[in-house]
């Protein structure tokens, strides 16, 4: 059998190079599929059940699995200047994703020494051009027209991907919200180009000139750094709140790019028909900066009112465990984790939570994390920058009385 | 009507461990599943499938133990089952993926109505739903809730609800198109005895680089314009001030250490 799990036509592959290979094993445990086994006591890939995940190349300690990849530019990636950002908005106002966009557009600008510049679809939405100029755009594109008044992923797609082969921008950011999302991944394939979702990370390697991505990945269990060296513009969508919003600044100037709308962008095939807007009786959850959730701790719908206490004193929002949800304790616009939403609060605070994988992928980013649990080994606490062991029930209530001890003060 | 669903196969993250000493993940022994969001798609082709007698396909690009998973679908009343696969797409990101399960369904005759997850639990991009539309310049609708309506008249449509952040977006969309689910759109069943029986037996046809005859620059690495330079764990939080005691001086304990943060 061959050592090596080389694509014969193009050269790309994986390869272990014996002389490093220390028979540890390490790498026949990361692999999702696998594929490696200890021959000799050296690893040998199965070309057949790799997926070239690239795991073991990362986890090998003796750098012995190399990845060899042939890269083909075909563009004159030079040509390519300028980051750009989709400016969502929604009922004429920007989201608070925008700004922080902007924010890191800005610095990326900086290092790389261009400029930066936002990307605005709608219908009458003129108006918001001043104050992405403030928050640090120094060109706005500013598409206008009534078939952009509601979003429809095609016609939105179709108007960006021609601005991008116009303009030719370096670098393209997105919110990863289900607008950004959906938007990016359309574009992303008309104009040939890589996109990397959900970033956490941006950051420019001066040396290489190019943008360098740092996302979770298998729910937060791992980290990837992902690069887009051959292709333009490198696209990325970024998680909500864990980049600062860009500072106002009266002073900025920029200007503005009228570009008229092209009809044949319209697809016909799809058809907005209606809205129907959720009504949120607290504070939205992904833009609250302090959320205080509840678990089956709790043991039943009525002792929520306990966490309603805590997050009235707090000014927070009330989140909760899908066990809750399940339970019919509280509706499911209030989970966290995997299939619910994935907040990134100030603080958060888990009452009565475990902390199953589930659970931690919605909230583990948060900036301070604060469990409350009887069981001194529950996995929350694992994340926990503060912990209680104790008795919710308890503990709530005399949490609840002494902020608004201090609150009054 | 034809339905096809695009299903991943995944290792279970509820199993994904951490080892202690060399800090890499653990997947050894992990099990296999279908990506979770994947299952409603399944469900829903089969519910079409009830109520229009569609013909229905399971889809899967992966090596070849992803065959399991399509034979997980077929149990579930799935009627044909196509595996892609072959070396020179390993090692493909969500560009080169969402083109080559494009040509795929191209292959196999192309299809009224494409299903896939809303995203799959390992790589969480959501990219590749709307990717393959893009390849195949074919509307999508993602983030559907429910299938409000299917209309198989001459004038084919559908009216689907999206959840998004802030409420229900009702849109109406011709076929062919793509669709990508999420949870409340149905209840996945389980399995019927009969299922697991014909999907014991059930052919899987293979598709290969052969039958698509894609370029090298367009599959695995070498056509991915992504690509991973590292994979770490991320720093795990330690040194969490983890109080015990009497409830009185623990909550003072937190309170004073939280204090400015209010
Ligand atoms: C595909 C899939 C998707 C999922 N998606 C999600 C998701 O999005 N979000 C999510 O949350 N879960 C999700 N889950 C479920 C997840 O695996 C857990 O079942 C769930 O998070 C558990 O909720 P819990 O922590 O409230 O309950 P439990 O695990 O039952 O934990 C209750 C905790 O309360 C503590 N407790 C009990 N009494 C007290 C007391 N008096 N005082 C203090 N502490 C007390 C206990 O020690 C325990 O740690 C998903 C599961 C699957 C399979
Ligand atoms: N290798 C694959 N084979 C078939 N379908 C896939 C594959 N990868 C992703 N999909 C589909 O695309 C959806 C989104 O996946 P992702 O973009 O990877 O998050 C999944 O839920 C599947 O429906």
């Amino acid at each position: 059998m061959s050592q090596t799990n080389m694509n014969e036509t193009n050269m790309s592959g994986i390869r272990v190079i014996k002389d490093k290979c220390t028979g540890c094993e390490i790498c026949t445990g990361v692999c999702p599929a696998a594929a490696i086994s200890m021959i000799d006591n050296t690893a040998q890939i199965d070309p057949d059940r790799c997926t070239l995940c690239m795991s073991c190349v990362s986890a090998c300690p003796s750098e012995a699995i190399e990845v060899v990849r042939q890269t083909i530019v075909k563009d004159d990636l030079s040509s390519y200047s300028g980051v750009w950002v989709f400016a969502e908005c929604e009922e004429n106002k920007l989201s608070s994703i925008t700004f922080e966009l902007l924010g890191k557009a800005r610095k990326l600008a900086e290092d790389l020494n261009t400029h930066c510049a936002a990307v605005l679809l709608g219908y009458n939405v003129k108006n918001l051009t001043d104050s992405l100029i403030k928050r640090g755009a120094d060109i706005v594109y500013l598409v206008d027209h009534p078939a952009l008044l509601h979003y429809t992923s095609e016609t939105y797609a179709n108007t960006i991907s021609d601005l991008v082969k116009r303009f030719k921008p370096e670098i393209f950011l997105a919110g990863a919200t289900t607008l950004g999302r959906s938007l990016v991944s359309r574009i992303a394939v008309s104009v040939r180009t890589g996109l990397t979702a959900d970033c956490t990370g941006l950051d420019i390697d001066k040396d290489k000139k190019i943008l360098v991505q740092t996302r979770p990945a298998f729910g937060g269990n791992i980290m990837a750094r992902i690069v887009c060296t051959s292709y333009r513009p490198q696209m990325s969508t970024v998680r909500h709140k864990v980049m600062p919003e860009a500072a106002i600044d009266e002073n900025h100037q920029g200007k503005i790019v009228e570009v008229d709308f092209d009809e044949k962008f319209i697809d016909p095939r799809v058809k907005f028909l209606d809205f129907i807007k959720e009504q949120i009786s607290t504070v939205n959850l992904s833009e609250a900066n302090i959320i205080v959730s509840g678990g089956r701790g709790l043991k039943s719908a009525e002792n929520f009112r306990i966490i309603e206490e805590l997050a009235e004193a707090l000014g927070a929002a009330v989140g909760s465990s899908r066990a809750c949800v399940d339970a019919g304790w509280i509706p499911y616009s209030h989970q966290v984790g995997q299939t619910g939403r994935t907040v990134n609060p100030k603080i958060y605070i888990a009452c009565g939570i475990s902390g199953q994988i589930q659970h931690l992928v919605g909230m583990q980013s948060s900036k301070t994390i604060i469990a409350i649990n009887s069981d001194p080994d529950a996995p929350i606490f694992k994340v926990a920058d503060y912990g209680i062991v104790g008795d919710l029930f308890t503990v709530i209530p005399l949490l609840t009385k002494k902020i608004k001890q201090l609150r009054n003060k | 009507m034809r339905v096809a669903v695009c299903i991943k196969q995944v290792p279970n993250t509820t199993e994904v461990k951490i080892d202690p000493k060399t800090k890499t993940l653990v997947r050894e022994g992990v099990e296999s599943i279908i990506n979770p969001y994947d299952m409603y798609a399944i469900e829903e082709a089969i519910r079409l499938k009830e109520k229009y007698g569609c013909q229905t396909y399971v889809i899967t690009m992966g090596p070849s133990q992803a065959e399991s998973a399509l034979r997980e679908a077929i149990s579930m009343g799935i009627d044909s089952a196509v595996l892609v696969s072959d070396r020179a797409f390993a090692g493909s990101d969500t560009w080169a993926t969402s083109l080559i399960l494009a040509k795929t369904l191209e292959y196999l005759g192309g299809f009224d109505l494409v299903i896939c997850g809303k995203q799959a639990s390992d790589g969480d991009t959501a990219q590749v739903g709307p990717g393959i539309a893009a390849h195949l310049k074919l509307p999508s609708a993602t983030y559907v809730s429910h299938l409000k309506e299917v209309e198989l008249s001459e004038n084919k449509k559908i009216i689907v609800n999206r959840l998004l952040e802030d409420g229900v977006e009702t849109l109406e969309v011709k076929l062919p198109a793509i669709i990508t689910v999420v949870k409340e759109i149905n209840e996945p069943r389980t399995p019927s005895l009969k299922g697991k029986m014909r999907a014991k037996s059930a052919e899987i046809q293979v598709v290969t680089n052969k039958q698509l005859q894609l370029p090298d620059t367009d599959v695995g690495l070498s056509g991915s314009p992504t690509s991973v330079v590292e994979i770490f764990t991320p720093p795990h939080k330690v040194g969490g001030k983890i109080f015990h005691g009497e409830p009185e001086i623990v909550v003072d304990q937190l309170l004073n250490e939280i204090k400015d943060l209010l």
